[in-house]
């Protein structure tokens, strides 16, 4: 690799960087500007409901159980060195509501929903049905975008907190049923410890602001995939690395925001 | 002003990117009630002059005008309005697969209009009656084959019975009896509807039953125009190859290579 | 799939989601247990609150009868206002004392109300005089250590 080149090289992936930052901005924008006539026609959006919830109903509660199952079996572990083993259930649920739930929820929901959209968005391009809208007069964000990203943006709170109570199910059912902690503990150190607008609410907006992320993403890559099987391939690849790490991201800046500063 | 052509595109030059030019300062007019034939090999800019008409790109220099009007892509309300004039039949229909045929061929009447359901209804069945599917109203578009696909593409084209529809290439990969369906169906819709057509193809043979004017394009230039009688007729090199389909001449068999005694290693 | 057909999972899904977080909020957190019945605001003043926060509960022989609404520091006395929020159901001695415990050895530190004799009652506004602050674990160190030096000290001069 020639040195000389190897600056301008960086320069040219950096602006080009930027200039795909920026155009990913006013995509949102547009999006969002058209959220208000996906209003009007809510059936669209509902269908859209349907095809990103219903469908990832069932990925979500059965990851839901198990990550449930596998913070009771853990958190027993680690909690009895210390003798507070009474506290599993508090934390198994903050764990979920807090955490797991929003993130775990938002990382499937980009492996399956986004993908999904992704997917149909680049293909719908490829077969030029978004041109013959467009030639139609009718706006196929609008018609075709906007809805998507309303429906993502309903779901997936929904989709998270249907996560978290399978979650401490699953809690349950390993820590009581089958270790044998006291039920009334775990529920009231639960109960006692997790508050429903410090824990819970931030929680939901977490899930809300991943919903965002995830679905304008999914949708982006779709829009502007190459109109090849290769394209929408790669565009589908890049939805999954790149929702998950805006996710895992986003994440971190977000508890920093809402856990750190002490109640 | 009311002039014979519905279309013109004036001293067009246009290229996606600066590097290359697909059009090259070309004019043509398409003639009001007309179907007027489009054809060149690949990559010439046919498909490009559609778009340019439909408004989706702008060309670098010259202008292209709708009945009078020149079109401007950044005055969206003029788009619209242009637009809601116009139906184009896409190379392999563009149908919308999440919805049904009927559905497919109501979705402009739905989004343009208020007319009840019951008129909706009536005008889907008409304009599939035209095309001849009217018993594949309720098919999904994953059960229809790629003739069928036109025709119901076209049958949504003129849904809302514009004054001008654009065909990309209506006949490639037809077998010869859809083939002659299609063409029959492009001059029938024409004559009974008044409308301007532009048929955008390289079947040479199935454009000129046709079509009234053909224009020919050929690395981004016209290289020849007019009736399909004269265009037969003419003597001009580049003219003869195509319409006779010869396999070299103005547009070489070979693709550019040194000599071929240089490429075997033979000789000097 | 028919638009009834869409429409009512759809519903069917949203229901559930709603359902999921109802019992999140309900079950898993505070939110059954968050005082409904209306308060009456008492303040007390500490020299240490500790690690007293808003929110903490206000406990009388372990009972949890309100929390703490806020916490400020008294610009004459320089000591901690705590103002805290007792359910009206409750009624206390004026001279009830107000000290800060800590639940468990480590845990979070919560105001325990002990109940005097006084035959009146406190009323929105007033202040509890008798307070106990909070053990701070330093100068408890300090402390001990203190004492300890005093002994060998004392041991030493014998």
């Amino acid at each position: 690799m020639n040195l000389a080149d190897f600056l301008p090289r960086l320069g040219r992936w950096a602006i080009g960087y930027l200039f795909r930052l920026g155009h990913a901005a006013f995509f949102l924008v547009e999006l969002l500007k058209n959220i208000p006539a996906s209003l009007r026609r809510f059936y669209l959006v509902v269908a859209q409901i349907h095809a990103i919830g219903n469908y990832s109903v069932v990925i979500i509660a059965a990851s839901g159980l198990a990550v449930g199952f596998v913070l009771g079996l853990q958190g027993y572990y680690t909690l009895s060195r210390y003798g507070a083993s009474e506290s599993l259930g508090l934390l198994v649920a903050l764990s979920l509501v807090r955490e797991l739930g929003p993130v775990v929820t938002a990382l499937l929901f980009a492996g399956r929903a986004g993908t999904s959209l992704t997917a149909e968005i680049g293909l719908m391009k490829a077969g030029e049905q978004l041109a013959a809208m467009e030639l139609m007069a009718i706006d196929p964000k609008q018609r075709v975008l906007a809805p998507r990203l309303l429906g993502g943006i309903i779901a997936m709170p929904l989709l998270a907190a249907m996560f978290s109570a399978v979650g401490i199910f699953g809690g349950y059912v390993v820590g009581v049923l089958m270790i044998g902690i006291d039920p009334g503990q775990f529920w009231s150190q639960m109960q006692s410890g997790v508050d429903v607008w410090d824990d819970v609410g931030n929680g939901i907006i977490k899930s809300f602001v991943f919903g965002v992320t995830c679905t304008f993403v999914a949708l982006l890559e779709g829009y502007e995939a190459n109109a090849t099987p290769e394209g929408v391939a790669q565009a589908t690849t890049r939805t999954v690395v790149i929702s998950s790490l805006a996710v895992l991201l986003l994440d971190f800046v977000l508890t920093a925001v809402m856990f750190s500063t002490p109640r | 002003m009311t002039s014979d052509a519905l279309i013109t595109v004036d001293r067009v030059t246009f290229g996606y990117d600066a590097s290359r030019t697909i059009l090259e300062d070309v004019s043509l007019t398409f003639a009001r009630g007309k179907i007027t034939a489009i054809m060149g090999g690949s990559g010439c800019g046919k498909t490009t002059l559609l778009r340019l008409i439909g408004g989706v790109y702008a060309p670098k220099k010259g202008t292209v005008s709708f009945d009078g009007e020149v079109i401007d892509t950044r005055n969206r309300e003029q788009l619209f309005r242009l637009r809601r004039r116009l139906g184009m039949l896409f190379q392999f229909g563009a149908l919308f697969t999440d919805l049904t045929v009927f559905e497919n061929v109501a979705f402009p009447l739905r989004e343009h209009t208020n007319l009840p359901e019951s008129m909706i209804r009536d005008i889907v069945l008409m304009k599939l009656n035209a095309v001849g599917l009217r018993g594949a109203a309720q098919l999904r578009i994953s059960e229809v084959s790629g003739g069928m696909a036109r025709r119901i593409a076209l049958a949504r084209a003129i849904a809302l019975d514009p004054e001008l529809i654009m065909y990309d290439e209506p006949f490639a990969g037809l077998d010869p009896i859809s083939m002659g369906v299609a063409a029959n169906l492009i001059r029938r819709l024409n004559d009974a509807t008044g409308a301007t057509s532009l048929i955008v193809s390289h079947d040479v043979k199935e454009c000129f039953l046709i079509s009234d004017y053909a224009y020919l394009i050929s690395s981004g230039r016209i290289v020849g125009h007019g009736t399909p009688a004269e265009l037969t007729a003419s003597d001009d090199p580049e003219v003869r190859q195509f319409i006779r389909g010869e396999p070299d001449g103005p547009v070489p068999f070979h693709y550019p290579a040194p000599p071929i005694a240089e490429g075997f290693g033979i000789g000097r | 799939m028919t638009r009834r057909n869409i429409e009512t999972l759809v519903g069917l899904f949203v229901l559930i989601g709603f359902v999921a977080i109802g019992y999140l909020a309900l079950k898993a957190a505070n939110l059954a247990a968050m005082t409904v019945g209306e308060t009456y605001l008492v303040t007390a003043r500490f020299d240490n609150i500790g690690g007293l926060k808003p929110r903490a509960p206000v406990k009388s022989a372990g009972v949890t009868v309100g929390r703490v609404a806020s916490i400020s520091l008294d610009g004459k006395t320089f000591q901690g206002l705590v103002t805290m929020e007792l359910e009206k159901r409750y009624a206390f001695p004026r001279d009830t004392s107000a000290s800060i415990l800590t639940a468990g050895l480590l845990g979070d530190q919560y105001v325990g109300l002990n109940p005097g004799g006084e035959d009146e009652n406190l009323a929105a506004g007033d202040t509890i005089k008798m307070t106990q602050s909070a053990v701070v674990l330093e100068n408890l160190i300090g402390q001990m250590l203190y004492n300890r030096a005093a002994e060998s000290g004392g041991e030493a001069k014998k």
